[in-house]
């Protein structure tokens, strides 16, 4: 059970958030301009890395605010939280 | 009469409070203090279980949580029994009842006990390799396997005691309060950190309280007496909370950990009544002390199971803190010192020691030679080979054992014994060190697996870092303490102690015989009756890894997880295999550390409160009307309403013709409602619907479908515009939370610039829908000022209205085909809107209906319902609703995915009415529909998806998916059902009012 510090709450208990798969993944501007290939690239693939992953969290239980997690999925050690918007800490 | 073993009045008992208390159907007396284990033994009651496989006669071993074999069933009969409960723990009370396990007829006279004689065909891996074949047989085998496997009989009625959970965080958790755990929270906590110390016994100070080795001292007081002080001290520290009887489960990461609290088990029947059990302590601490000591080891040899066979440790525990000898004769097997003052402690109460067999050439510390000056006779080099004695043990049988310890000379001594103290080393209680992450290395010398890689926040302090020595464990500890919570001095810097140096140690871990292997049992699991020959044949048969002997040979998967044992496997694996044990590693600990009741478990989240359920202001309405109710999400929604005794059939063909015939009245709150305001509310219903919005006028209805990213309709319902900023959306009543979720994820993430907030205001109003030809008058008689004509209200539009002085919003949507309003009020009046509207409606015969009538009604129409008629994988076109997709907007959730070569596909499954051939054969839901009967194998076109008897058509009417099925109107295909195939023709899945004449009817 993480202890996860929400940007905006502070530590809470992983419970009330959610899981919301790879961070970064923009929905694409213009989507009627792609290929199929470029669409279903968009659309379903993620990345399932052991190690250091960007994902997305929602405070689901409490603020309802999404932000970003980096965390190693082999330890689920978290290494950093940043808002929505904000750049990722260098790898 | 059985005998009576008190040797000494002990401060933990309370002899002026006789317990009584019945084992077995037979009455016995304890006292206050005693647990189970205890008072049996001073009954001279060794004989208390028979083993799982063999069911060997099997007695109390040890003191603690780690017993294998004395485990009973508490009260049995009753609601509260309980069974694999450990009589080591278990506190004596008034009428306490227990009985023995996994024996018939009795304990005593137990027929399975002929196992024993026929375990040469039960080898390790006995079911794997005889119930394989034939394959047919399995069901007859499950039969007896079932019949005899499991150990206690679970409770058959409903538990009466209450549990609870309780969150606590806190600085510094010890988990331990022997003397290491004790001086840590005393530290802890007088350096200002908010400290909790647990222990799973009732007494804190762990072994060292009851430390008789009075060479031994600590200040030059004896470590007991110096630590009744500390004890007494701690009690009194502010930001120290002391939980006993506590015992911790299970050490996750984050340092979130749980722990059982136990409050009422020790006490009588009719004080547990109205009183929580347990409480399940959900602990997150900043810092983690680990202070759980270490348990003594067995030593391996043959037959080493016999009831009367017990730790040394143990045996020094019952005497010198339950003031019980647990035998008249006894004999110590030992490697290590510790025997030693076990002994010295019988000795000193008058009890006969026979003799001590040391599997060492000698020891010079002072305890050894003061046995000596006893004149109790010590046999060095020498090791069990044999024992005797089928319920209780009258003998050992000892011989010499050679120089590398691999065999055994000379001639056999038998000695003759009711009890055998065995003293095999002491291993670290590591086992939430490692739930936590953390990782192990094996200590070469000391012969044990100690805390290398810490992986949270936290030290591991005392016998569970493999400090066995008063001297080691003060000094480590300061240091410890000082580093990890950054403290310059604490009050251990001065304490002076002085120990008794021994330490010469020999470790075998499975000690010969003068009988080959294959002729002993030497058991290493007690429990599952895991022998060391069970070990070495799975070796031979070819398992390698740990984890595979494990399972193959059933070591260590009884309810005590091997806490004795295990050690002794992994070395007698690594000594075979001829691998390192550092390399082997160890079986993974899990959670819990003692088994946990499910009570405990589930807390307070039983009966109503296990799941929750929502339900709408008009319940009591329908509930007082008799109304059958169906669960939608967590609601509770009125199903149908049942009058006179009519089956479910009779009551929606009721209800479907009444609410086309004249008005039907149904209770729409659940819908999920969400409020949208912001000066981009618009843009923002155009990006998440398949349809344009900002064309719509102020007080007019759309009906909207959003999809998903991949094109696939994920919900739809009716959204209001209310002012030029301000909208509010219907949802499905299943997808409401999620629905908000989605839109509140691409408000924050995909377009943050957007002016738009977004309120969940579900709860916030109840519905009513009031539909068919008579709604508009009974809305009129309600509203009387309201101008109801088609020019001012027509369909598709919404008012503002009042209902007297409550304030209503009233929608003109439909979702029946019928002229019909949705009107909202505040939740408060909900059900007082209900009233008015079935009082108002009487002269009609206004009839409410339930939500089977709603989807009877709505499949008449062909309306979809989210969910049931789509599955994740159905796009708007093959819904056949082409209409609804926007081509001009640039732009929408899902567009893209409408233009892929697979969502393109001419042969997706699309939506289409079905209609029976013959009009009385209702379609079962989810029925596959086929066009060929005799192919094979067949090809499955689809399925039904919504299938009613139409009392307004007088006949079977249905909605199917369809492979192609656009292009496939009028084409006959087959049902194919268990007895008959049903012939069926595809139809327009609109059956009723094509033209829609009846919405201003």
């Amino acid at each position: 059970m993480f202890l996860i510090n929400c940007p905006y709450c502070g530590e809470r208990d992983q419970q009330e958030f959610k899981a919301g798969g790879e961070a970064h993944i923009e929905r694409p501007k213009q989507p009627t301009e792609l290929s199929d290939d470029e669409w279903a690239e968009y659309l379903f693939m993620r990345k399932n890395i052991k190690g250091v992953q960007f994902e997305r969290w929602n405070h689901a239980h409490g603020c309802r605010k999404w932000f970003n997690m980096v965390r190693d999925t082999s330890n689920d050690e978290i290494k950093a939280i940043y808002k929505m918007g904000e750049k990722p800490p260098s790898q | 009469m059985t005998k009576n073993l008190r040797v000494k009045s002990s401060e933990y008992i309370d002899e002026t409070n006789r317990i009584s208390f019945k084992f077995n159907g037979k009455t016995y007396h304890g006292f206050k203090g005693d647990t189970l284990a205890s008072a049996l033994l001073a009954n001279d009651v060794h004989l208390v279980g028979r083993s799982f496989k063999y069911h060997r006669p099997r007695g109390i071993m040890t003191s603690g949580s780690e017993e294998p074999n004395a485990i009973v069933q508490v009260n049995p009969g009753t609601n509260r029994t309980e069974p694999n409960v450990r009589a080591t723990e278990v506190e004596i009370y008034n009428g306490l009842e227990a009985s023995s396990q996994n024996c018939w007829p009795s304990v005593e006279f137990d027929i399975g006990g002929i196992n024993n004689f026929l375990s040469p065909f039960f080898p390790a891996g006995f079911y794997y390799k005889t119930f394989m074949w034939p394959a047919s047989f399995w069901e007859k085998y499950e039969f007896f396997i079932r019949h005899s496997a499991g150990l206690g009989k679970s409770p058959t009625s409903n538990d009466p005691d209450i549990y609870d959970h309780r969150n606590i965080h806190c600085d510094v958790l010890v988990v331990g309060a022997g003397i290491s755990g004790i001086l840590a929270a005393k530290n802890a906590a007088k350096n200002n950190f908010k400290t909790l110390l647990v222990d799973e016994k009732n007494e804190l100070g762990g072994s060292t309280i009851f430390e008789n080795n009075e060479f031994n001292k600590i200040d030059n007081k004896t470590p007991s007496e110096w630590l009744k002080k500390e004890i007494e001290e701690i009690k009194g520290i502010k930001n120290l909370e002391i939980k006993t009887r506590t015992s911790v489960a299970a050490y996750h990461q984050y340092n979130y950990l749980l722990a059982r609290e136990n409050l009422t088990d020790h006490l009588e029947t009719k004080d547990k009544t109205h009183k929580i059990r347990q409480r399940l302590l959900k602990i997150r601490a900043k810092k983690v002390i680990l202070a759980t000591g270490a348990l003594e080891r067995p030593l391996i040899f043959n037959n080493n199971d016999r009831p009367g066979i017990m730790l040394s440790s143990a045996i020094k525990k019952y005497s010198e803190f339950y003031g019980v000898a647990c035998g008249s004769k006894n004999v110590f097997f030992t490697n290590n010192d510790t025997a030693y003052e076990s002994a010295m402690s019988l000795y000193n109460k008058g009890i006969n020691i026979e003799a001590i067999i040391d599997i060492r050439d000698q020891s010079e510390s002072k305890i050894v030679k003061k046995v000596k000056e006893a004149g109790i006779k010590i046999y060095w080099s020498h090791t069990v080979v044999d024992t005797a004695g089928y319920k209780r043990l009258n003998s050992v049988s000892i011989m010499k054992l050679s120089n590398d310890g691999t065999s055994v000379t000379g001639s056999k001594i038998s000695i003759s014994c009711d009890c055998l103290g065995v003293a095999g080393g002491w291993t670290p209680a590591v086992h939430l060190y490692t739930q936590s992450g953390s990782k192990l290395k094996f200590d070469e010398e000391k012969k044990v697996f100690l805390p290398s890689q810490n992986k949270s926040e936290q030290i591991s302090v005392g016998a569970c870092d493999g400090d066995f020595k008063l001297d080691e464990i003060i000094k480590n500890l300061n240091q410890k303490l000082k580093d990890n919570l950054n403290i310059k001095e604490t009050d251990l810097d001065t304490i002076k102690v002085e120990i008794d140096q021994e330490n010469s140690k020999r470790n075998i871990w499975l000690l010969p015989s003068d009988k080959p292997l294959g002729k002993t049992k030497p058991f290493v699991d007690y429990q599952n009756d895991a022998t060391a020959k069970d070990i070495k044949l799975a070796l031979r048969e070819g398992f390698r890894s740990i984890e595979h002997v494990k399972r193959y040979t059933t070591t260590g998967m009884g309810t005590d997880q091997g806490k004795l044992g295990n050690m002794h496997a992994l070395g007698i694996i690594a000594d075979t295999a001829g691998v390192k044990m550092g390399e082997l590693g160890t079986t993974t600990f899990r959670p819990p550390y003692t088994p946990l009741t499910f009570g405990t478990i589930v807390g307070r989240n039983v009966g109503k409160f296990f799941d929750i359920f929502r339900r709408t202001p008009m319940n009591d309405w329908h509930v007082e009307n008799k109304a059958e109710f169906e669960n939608v999400g967590q609601w509770k929604r009125a199903w149908y309403y049942p009058i006179n005794g009519e089956t479910m059939h009779q009551a929606v063909q009721r209800e479907s013709k009444a609410a086309r015939e004249s008005a039907g009245i149904l209770d729409a709150s659940t819908l999920g409602k969400i409020d949208i305001q912001g000066s981009d509310a618009s843009e923002f219903l155009n990006r998440v619907y398949t349809n344009a919005w900002s064309k719509l006028a102020i007080g007019k209805c759309r009906y909207g479908l959003m999809l998903n990213e991949d094109g696939m309709v994920y919900d739809d319902g009716v959204t209001t515009r209310l002012g030029e900023n301000h909208y509010i959306m219907t949802t499905t009543t299943g997808g409401a939370a999620n629905v908000l979720g989605k839109l509140e994820d691409y408000l924050q993430t995909e377009w943050p610039e957007l002016d738009v907030y977004l309120t969940s205001v579900t709860d916030h109003y109840a519905t009513a829908s009031l539909c068919g030809p008579n709604s508009k008058k009974i809305l009129k008689k309600i509203i009387p000022d309201l101008d109801l004509s088609d020019e001012n209200f027509p369909h598709m539009s919404f008012k503002e209205a009042k209902i007297g002085n409550i304030k209503c919003r009233i929608m003109r949507i439909s979702f029946t085909g019928e002229h019909s309003y949705e009107i909202n009020v505040q939740a408060s009046y909900g059900k007082d809107l209900w009233e008015k509207c079935i009082e108002a409606g009487k002269e009609f015969n206004i009839t409410p209906y339930g939500t089977e009538t709603m989807h009877l009604l709505r499949a008449e129409k062909g309306f979809i319902i989210v969910g049931q008629d789509t599955d994740g994988t159905m796009t708007p076109i093959d819904l056949q609703m082409d209409w609804i997709v926007s081509k001009k907007k640039y732009d929408f959730i899902g567009k893209r995915s409408l233009y892929r070569s697979d969502t393109m596909r001419e042969d997706r499954k699309q939506l289409v009415g079905l209609l029976t051939d013959d009009p009385n054969i209702v379609l079962e839901e989810g029925a596959q529909i086929v066009s060929e009967l005799n192919q094979n194998p067949v090809k499955m076109l689809g399925h039904v998806t919504s299938s009613y008897f139409s009392p307004n058509l007088k006949k079977s009417i249905a909605l199917a998916v369809v492979r192609g099925g656009k292009d496939m109107m009028g084409k006959k295909l087959f049902v194919p059902m268990e007895n008959k195939n049903i012939n069926v023709t595809v139809a327009n899945p609109v059956f009723y009012d094509e033209k829609n004449e009846r919405l201003n009817a």
